[in-house]
């Protein structure tokens, strides 16, 4: 009977399974932290997730943050708002110089070539503006890789070739970024002081400075109000993608991962600022108008040209001329 | 399917540092590396605590959202992994990570840094299972073996936990029950606040 017992309490056992172990005698045993009876406050998880730093032994002091947010804020700022208004902004002056060549046409020279040249730009003058000019060509291509390559491009080109490709702008855009600063400095010991204010600045705006109507050309000097404001956009916007690119190019070297983060934004929308311009001015120097481009390749205006476009310089040059020469 | 997630318990972890130790040996980490760090807070005040930190394999991974050449995936069990093939070196997942888990083995320009190394659950990368090249790029692949990241199953004071989130948190959610305090789970809310 007793042993009946036995064995039915052993069965119950075996098919019940295991009594359940009560907590606080298993897993609920603190080894060790706890112990000191100090329970970890709700501020302490509230800190590390504000990006309180700890001591780390062994490692960059830098690493002792737990938890940076602002990473998060850094990503939706550059995929979102950046990323986006940049996009549009892009593809919307694109249409809208499309839209322009397709109303107002090429601008052209309206009597026509004389056949007579004039020197517009010196060799010097050149090589400052193909500087500045070929390595933001550069420049902006890769740098815009960098932004929108991953949904534009690797699509069609595939990881690997993408890959490759954009390594190769990474390394074209740290060097070319060296050339632009020094066509910085070359453009603007050239011609910052054809790009002052004038008298003829006023008539040009009121004017609309020709563009918009034909047979309209305010007169102007060396530079019109339009390729001033050029100028000092790609003097002011350049300097400040300039000085936040070394920054981005020297990381960590003057700032701490917040100011790379700040750094990046600033780079990448000044950026964009300074393509649209230089949209607008690639437009203009080629396709847009008759005569134009022959100025920073050959040196060599037309002199027609050059009355309806600058006629204050084409004075000036002229009456500096050899009579001779006429 | 399971969703791989690490915590841990600041209760219970002594600072050891077996797990960053345990790491480096096992996917032998490059010199000035270390995919796992140990953090102190309150250093020898009342009411010191220390947390182990590495990559936590977020749902939504910015790393992953920002880097411009995609070389990032996420397995089915939710690992973030990348492939060094690809990565450029940029350094825009370090500015995205709200852990500081990608590394670099050098100090240098933009782009100059070499291929970024973090920690991969022990889960490899891109190449064929335990081939040389997985194992030189990205350590071992122990999750391909069946086995949990080591530096959990090292863990002395079974402070770090890993593996299927569900029962990470239900070993937490008895431990707390038990003692009746420390629910913190560092990291959780930011890593796996969004599901996926």
């Amino acid at each position: 009977m007793r042993l009946a017992i036995i064995l039915a309490t052993l069965l119950i056992a075996i098919i019940t399974g295991p009594a359940p172990l009560r907590a606080e005698t298993s897993d609920g045993d603190i080894p060790s932290a706890a112990r000191s009876d100090q329970v970890t406050l709700p501020d302490t998880w509230r800190a590390i997730r504000q990006g309180e730093a700890g001591y780390i032994g062994g490692q960059p002091a830098s690493r002792g943050q737990l938890i940076q947010s602002e990473g998060e804020a850094w990503r939706a700022a550059r995929n979102g708002k950046l990323a986006v208004w940049a996009g549009w902004l892009l593809i919307g002056v694109t249409a809208a110089i499309a839209a322009f060549y397709v109303i107002r046409g090429k601008i052209k020279m309206e009597g026509g070539p004389s056949g007579r040249l004039i020197l517009r730009f010196t060799k010097v003058e050149r090589i400052g503006h193909w500087l500045t000019a070929g390595s933001f060509l550069v420049l902006g291509v890769t740098g815009l890789n960098n932004l929108f390559g991953r949904w534009v491009l690797e699509p069609v080109l595939g990881k690997t070739l993408f890959s490759w490709l954009t390594w190769a702008g990474k390394w074209l855009h740290n060097i070319s970024g060296f050339f632009f600063m020094a066509g910085l400095v070359v453009i603007f010991w050239l011609w910052a002081k054809d790009n002052l204010w004038d008298r003829y600045d006023w008539g040009w705006i009121k004017g609309g400075g020709g563009l918009l109507k034909e047979g309209v050309h305010p007169p102007a000097a060396k530079f019109n109000f339009g390729q001033k404001t050029q100028f000092w956009m790609v003097i002011l916007v350049g300097t400040l993608v300039s000085s936040t690119g070394l920054n981005l190019l020297y990381p960590f070297t003057l700032g701490d991962i917040h100011a790379m983060q700040v750094m990046q934004l600033i780079h990448a929308a000044l950026a964009v600022v300074m393509v649209l311009f230089i949209l607008g001015h690639i437009y203009i120097g080629t396709i847009g108008m008759e005569g134009a481009s022959t100025a920073v390749t050959t040196g060599y205006v037309d002199r027609e040209w050059a009355r309806e476009h600058h006629a204050v310089w084409v004075e000036e040059v002229e009456k500096n001329e050899p009579k001779a020469a006429e | 399917m399971a969703r791989m997630k690490f915590l841990c318990d600041a209760e219970r972890c002594i600072h050891c540092s077996g797990c960053v130790t345990a790491c480096k040996n096992e996917h032998e980490v490059p010199w000035g590396i270390n995919r796992r760090r140990v953090v102190t807070l309150n250093d020898g005040k009342p009411g010191q605590r220390s947390l182990s930190v590495a990559c936590m394999h977020c749902s939504d991974a910015p790393c992953m959202a920002v880097c411009p050449v995609d070389c990032f995936y996420q397995t089915g069990d939710g690992i973030v992994l990348h492939n060094k093939d690809l990565c450029i070196g940029c350094g825009y997942c370090f500015y995205a990570c709200p852990f500081g888990a990608p590394q670099y083995p050098s100090t240098g320009n933009f782009g100059g840094r070499g291929k970024m190394d973090k920690c991969t659950f022990c889960a490899g990368g891109p190449e064929a299972d335990h081939s040389k090249a997985e194992l030189e790029k990205y350590g071992r692949n122990r999750i391909a073996e069946g086995k949990l990241p080591l530096c959990a199953e090292m863990c002395a004071t079974k402070a770090l936990l890993a593996g299927d989130g569900d029962m990470v948190s239900t070993i937490y959610r008895e431990r707390v029950m038990a003692r009746g305090f420390g629910s913190g789970a560092a990291g959780w809310g930011q890593a796996y606040g969004k599901k996926g």
